[in-house]
């Protein structure tokens, strides 16, 4: 087992994060193939059957199966959270690398860039594009993804220049690196940690706004199972049964919270400076 | 002559930084290029691997066993750095990265330039941490620098500038920001390593009675012009110049110092 993977899941809330984002992995894939009930068939004699067998966390106001319902759900989750990470990923990376490796105008004109792109509200575009060209779970993965990109480029950009400034940059080069061996070995690497908290937050806010965009009907279609949907179907009737509204409810904030700590778990996982355990080592401290 | 450098000028955003240096090192010479700080002797010794930062200009020659290094395409330069030209950086606690083992960034150059497989990498790291000395070589290598002091962490960066058994080594100031003691091992060290090889030495220093130590020759610096070039013996007797003048009395107060501390002058 790697050194990292061993951090990881040597504190209890890296246990809890991975258990919970492997959860959601499988419970995706696993919905493509298997749900306990077809997520959107109705059934009007069992509408609102309480948690019990075959209908474990029960059903809602047109009978059809909350956990079948989660399940498919997940799957939409699952998509925004990975869709909107990855292009987080290519628009952060892409520009802090263009605002801290390149030639100074370019670096400055990135800078500037990035300072006022920061300053639109995510949310508050998504539902703009939503209201306008209708909305679908693209719109949701875009809006996050460039928004979360554009803050990851923030905050990345100065590490990777404070980085790219230090000897061991210098020192990787002098060894015989060229500039691209050096950027993937000792560069890249060291802003890491920044950035997978910057990642993981960004896919956690994802979720989120998946949840609130189709919630307030901007989001998932309605031929889509999504968390957000379900949620805003069953608040309506929170007085009748309020029991049902916990379901997603908490599908969601597991969810969110789950992907906050695996990026808390997995920044100490991957600089070994924050690590506990490398720090209790024992070394010789010969007069050198 | 192995290396040659010949009238070398490097601008930075229009500041000369260097202007006009020359000289030569020939095979298993060592040389010293010292001067106050801003003299232009790190930005000489960057200049001969190609790495100046960002917006430096360079003119003048410098060449490498006849070769031309200015111009000469970044490709090819790195072939030539870590495996025929070593260097030592001043500052132990930034020269080595932070997330990785010190034996897999000792094994570095090896790795770029001879590309070898894992295990002979592994023996090899071992070996080399083992003759700089480091404690515990076995298992030492799977360390992270944060967990080793300072003289431990210069001791990696030496053996780092070496696994590619260079020709020339260039160290920049590499016992400046160690302790005393530990500084005097250090060079021990440095210069046992050189003359074993019979490698050629570029050593960069402010400190003129730390050089008599290690060079032969040395270049004084100042403003990025040559004010002197002499034997470190005619340097020390017969200093020609103001500035090599104010290093000596730098030099000889640090040693009387030195002296009071151990109760010798007083």
């Amino acid at each position: 087992m790697p050194r990292w993977l061993h951090t990881l899941l040597s504190s209890w809330t890296g246990r809890f994060a991975v258990l919970v984002v492997v959860g959601i992995a499988l419970t995706a894939v696993v919905s493509v193939f298997w749900t306990p009930f077809d997520p959107m068939l109705s059934d009007v004699r069992g509408r609102w059957a309480a948690p019990s067998w075959p209908h474990l966390l029960g059903t809602d106001g047109t009978g059809r199966d909350i956990l079948s319902l989660l399940m498919a759900g997940a799957r939409t989750t699952a998509f925004v959270a990975v869709g909107a990470g990855l292009v987080a990923t290519l628009v952060g990376i892409s520009l802090a690398a263009l605002g801290a490796l390149t030639v100074r105008w370019v670096r400055e004109s990135i800078a500037v860039l990035v300072d006022i792109l920061i300053a639109f509200p995510v949310l508050m575009i998504a539902m703009m594009i939503s209201a306008v060209w209708g909305g679908s779970l693209w719109v949701v993965v875009f809006a996050v993804g460039i928004g979360f990109g554009v803050s990851i480029a923030r905050v990345t950009r100065p590490e990777l220049r404070r980085v790219q400034q230090s000897d061991f940059v210098l020192a990787g080069r002098a060894s015989g690196l060229t500039a691209g061996q050096n950027l993937a070995r000792h560069l890249l690497p060291n802003v890491a940690p920044v950035f997978i908290v910057q990642l993981s937050w960004s896919m956690a806010v994802a979720v989120l706004a998946e949840a609130g965009l189709s919630y307030l009907g901007f989001g998932a279609s309605l031929t889509e199972a999504s968390w957000g949907t379900l949620l805003a179907d069953l608040q309506r009737y929170i007085g009748v049964h309020p029991l049902t509204v916990v379901w997603p409810g908490l599908a969601i904030t597991v969810t969110v919270l789950g992907l906050n700590l695996l990026g808390d778990a997995l920044r100490e996982a991957t600089d070994p400076t924050l690590s506990r355990r490398s720090a209790q080592v024992h070394v010789p401290e010969v007069i050198a | 002559m192995t290396l040659v450098v010949d009238a070398l000028v490097v601008e930075i955003d229009g500041t000369r930084v260097v202007d006009g240096v020359s000289f030569a090192v020939d095979d298993g010479q060592r040389l010293g290029l010292i001067g106050e700080s801003g003299s232009g002797k790190s930005m000489t010794a960057l200049a001969i691997l190609g790495l100046l930062p960002d917006g430096a200009r360079v003119s003048g020659s410098i060449r490498w066993d006849g070769v031309e290094l200015i111009g000469m395409p970044d490709r090819e330069l790195a072939r030539l750095r870590g495996d025929e030209i070593g260097m030592v950086f001043q500052e132990p606690r930034s020269a080595l990265n932070p997330i990785r083992t010190i034996g897999r960034q000792i094994a570095e150059p090896m790795r770029i330039h001879e590309r070898i497989g894992r295990r002979e990498a592994r023996e090899r790291m071992v070996a080399e941490a083992a003759r700089v000395q480091l404690p515990a070589p076995e298992s030492i290598v799977d360390r992270y620098p944060h967990q080793l002091s300072g003289g431990q962490r210069q001791r990696v960066a030496i053996a780092m500038a070496l696994a590619g058994r260079p020709r020339l080594l260039i160290a920049d100031e590499p016992t400046t920001a160690l302790d005393v003691t530990i500084q005097a091992e250090v060079l021990d060290l440095l210069l046992g390593l050189v003359t074993d090889e019979g490698m050629s030495l570029v050593f960069i220093t402010h400190d003129l009675a730390v050089l008599s130590q290690v060079a032969t020759d040395a270049v004084v610096l100042e403003h990025g012009r040559v004010v002197e070039q002499a034997p470190i013996a005619t340097l020390l007797t017969a200093p020609a110049s103001p500035v090599t003048q104010a290093l000596l009395r730098d030099a000889t107060a640090t040693l009387w110092r030195a002296a009071d501390d151990d109760g010798i002058g007083s």
